[in-house]
């Protein structure tokens, strides 16, 4: 019998800890598949960080760091400069990257570190219960801002693509989903490329992918992936905001 | 190597060099930014790497990843600097990483000053960061003793998977003294890094993962006690102080870095009003020499603590009396440096400095 589809090799057998529907799962098999695909998984070092995947280095089957909340780019950054011939990646939910380790982040991106960053936004603090993130959206229920995210009170979400956009040192940087088969393919996409680049030594990577959270948004799963194509991308939208291609700054 | 003249923080950073240090991550701060400023240049000519980092939590956590990668890393600041990095000291310290850090103190609290101070006495030997975790603490007395320390400290760190810290004061790492770079280090056998995180091409078949997280209680407990084991060998092994005049002394002062300089000058004067006066002086800071106190004889009238800070080594030293002698202290604080006078006036009228 032939096996058509199997487990990525690059995840370990560990059972993944993510909640019934949250789309970690499968952005974890799109990151594991691309670095296998690019034969880079042996010398990868992926960084961890805190919140819902901070058990990711025990997920991808490559060596790993765990940083502490929002230092990952700079662990990152300690060891691609130590370790350039290998691949480095960071795993960062949107509390961790966004809010606490935004400075740790803009600067790896203004150095163009030649790493590659997975930036998951699902617009809530996962793994602490359902507190306001920096990207959820106005009028957005969260144990936090429980009548509702207001601009005066919270101000607007934060747009990271948008921002990182600006900064010269990005060689690569695009917004996908997650939510139906044909954006997990473009992200899958978005991903490889990410780490091509990061092979070629082309600078800094990150791809932000619009992710989900049925259980803190109070939602089942299905109305998790409608509200991703009814609120979430109207506000974060998607497309490659970033790419160098062959130039070399 | 002939005897150089150089300065303090300049020595220390050359000594790190010579110590084989291989990456240096920093964020500047007065008065420890001439031990960047000379890494920026030599390391880099050398091939290694340098990097000014966006921030000191940054620096810490750069250094985390480069000592989980098995290099030799360094990062440097001041009192302030090093309050933002006890989160990620905390989490090195967690992981097992071996790196070396070196504080140049100046005084506190908050902002304080750029003059030399003591201040960071229970900063560097009780930790701003959270849990149950220690660290290697030296107090050199001079730039030759700083320099005598930076090049074994990676070897310590390295062979006990353990940061170093090096603390001096501002006027250590300001002035200029006399040294010598080729003075012998203590030969280590030091264990193969096979933990690195240098991808599983190194290790095929197992996973290097540097992680300070146990979500088991159990297991986080059992890592807690290897780690107190851990503490008690480095205890044991690497204790270091210096005795002084410690034969029938009427009085013996504990101080360690300038102010143990300032002691010595005022141990002189003392000898020559006819008052013999010996000195403790802690190289370690953590872990303390605590058995030293045991050699102070029962005849000696009491021990004066001598800070440049407002008493806090003075629970390590209340802590080793063990209630045999009575315990004074003197302490000036803020940049404020005694004249060797004051501290022979604070033993001629011990009884007013008394304590407990």
């Amino acid at each position: 019998m032939k096996v058509k589809y199997d487990k990525s090799k690059g995840l370990t057998d560990k059972p993944l800890s993510y909640c019934p529907g949250c789309t970690h799962g499968i952005i974890h098999k799109l990151v594991a598949e691309s670095l296998v695909e690019l034969e880079i998984l042996d010398k990868a070092i992926a960084i961890a960080s805190v919140g819902c995947s901070v058990f990711s280095y025990e997920f991808f089957n490559c060596d790993a760091q765990q940083a502490p909340h929002g230092r990952a780019c700079a662990l990152a950054t300690g060891v691609k400069r130590v370790l350039p011939d290998n691949i480095v990646f960071t795993y960062q939910g949107d509390g961790d990257l966004a809010s606490i380790g935004i400075a740790e982040t803009i600067h790896a991106a203004n150095r163009g570190e030649n790493i590659t960053v997975i930036f998951v936004n699902n617009a809530i603090y996962g793994m602490t219960g359902g507190q306001m993130a920096p990207t959820s959206l106005i009028g957005q229920k969260t144990t936090t801002s429980q009548d509702g995210r207001t601009q005066a009170l919270h101000g607007n979400p934060i747009h990271i693509s948008e921002m990182f956009s600006t900064i010269k040192g990005v060689a690569y940087l695009e917004r996908v989903s997650v939510h139906n088969p044909k954006n997990v393919m473009k992200a899958k996409k978005a991903i490889k490329k990410a780490f091509e680049y990061q092979k070629a030594n082309k600078g800094f990577t990150m791809i932000e992918i619009v992710s989900t959270c049925p259980v803190n948004w109070g939602v089942k799963p299905v109305d998790a992936l409608k509200w991703v194509e009814s609120d979430l991308i109207p506000e974060f939208p998607l497309g490659v905001f970033k790419d160098k291609g062959d130039q070399n700054e | 190597m002939a005897k150089v003249l150089m300065k303090g923080n300049e020595a220390l950073a050359l000594a790190a060099i010579k110590g084989g240090v291989d990456a240096f991550y920093g964020y500047p701060i007065t008065p420890q930014n001439e031990v960047p400023e000379y890494l920026s240049k030599h390391l880099i000519d050398a091939g290694k790497v340098f990097l000014q980092a966006e921030s000191e939590v940054a620096a810490i956590n750069m250094v985390y990843g480069a000592a989980g990668a098995g290099k030799r890393v360094m990062t440097s600041s001041s009192s302030p600097g090093i309050a933002l990095k006890q989160e990620g000291i905390s989490y090195i310290a967690a992981a097992e990483l071996p790196c070396v850090i070196s504080s140049v103190m100046r005084g506190g609290p908050g902002l304080g000053s750029i003059q030399p101070a003591q201040g960071d006495y229970y900063q560097a030997t009780r930790g701003g960061g959270n849990g149950d975790y220690k660290l290697i603490v030296y107090a050199p007395e001079s730039i030759q003793e700083t320099i005598d320390i930076m090049k074994d400290a990676f070897n310590v760190a390295d062979f006990y998977r353990n940061p170093v810290l090096v603390l001096i004061d501002g006027l250590i790492g300001q002035m200029m003294e006399s040294v010598d770079f080729d003075r012998p280090v203590k030969e280590r056998k030091l264990p193969v890094k096979d933990w690195a995180t240098t991808g599983t091409k190194d290790h095929p078949g197992r996973r290097n993962v540097a992680n300070s997280l146990h979500i088991d209680a159990q297991e986080l407990e059992d890592q807690n006690i290897h780690l107190q084991e851990k503490y008690a060998l480095i205890a044991k092994n690497e204790t270091q102080h210096e005795m002084i005049n410690m034969e029938n002394p009427d009085y013996v002062i504990v101080a360690y870095g300038t102010m143990a300089r300032i002691c010595r000058s005022a141990i002189k004067e003392l000898k020559a009003k006819g008052i013999s006066v010996g000195m403790i002086r802690p190289i370690t800071l953590l872990p303390y020499p605590k058995l030293a106190f045991n050699m102070i004889p029962e005849t000696t009238k009491g021990i004066l603590c001598c800070e440049l800070s407002m008493g806090q080594m003075l629970d390590d030293v209340l802590i080793s009396n063990k209630g045999r002698h009575k315990v004074g202290f003197f302490g000036r604080s803020g940049g404020m440096l005694p004249d060797p006078s004051e501290i022979v006036d604070a033993i001629e009228n011990f009884s007013d400095k008394v304590v407990e």
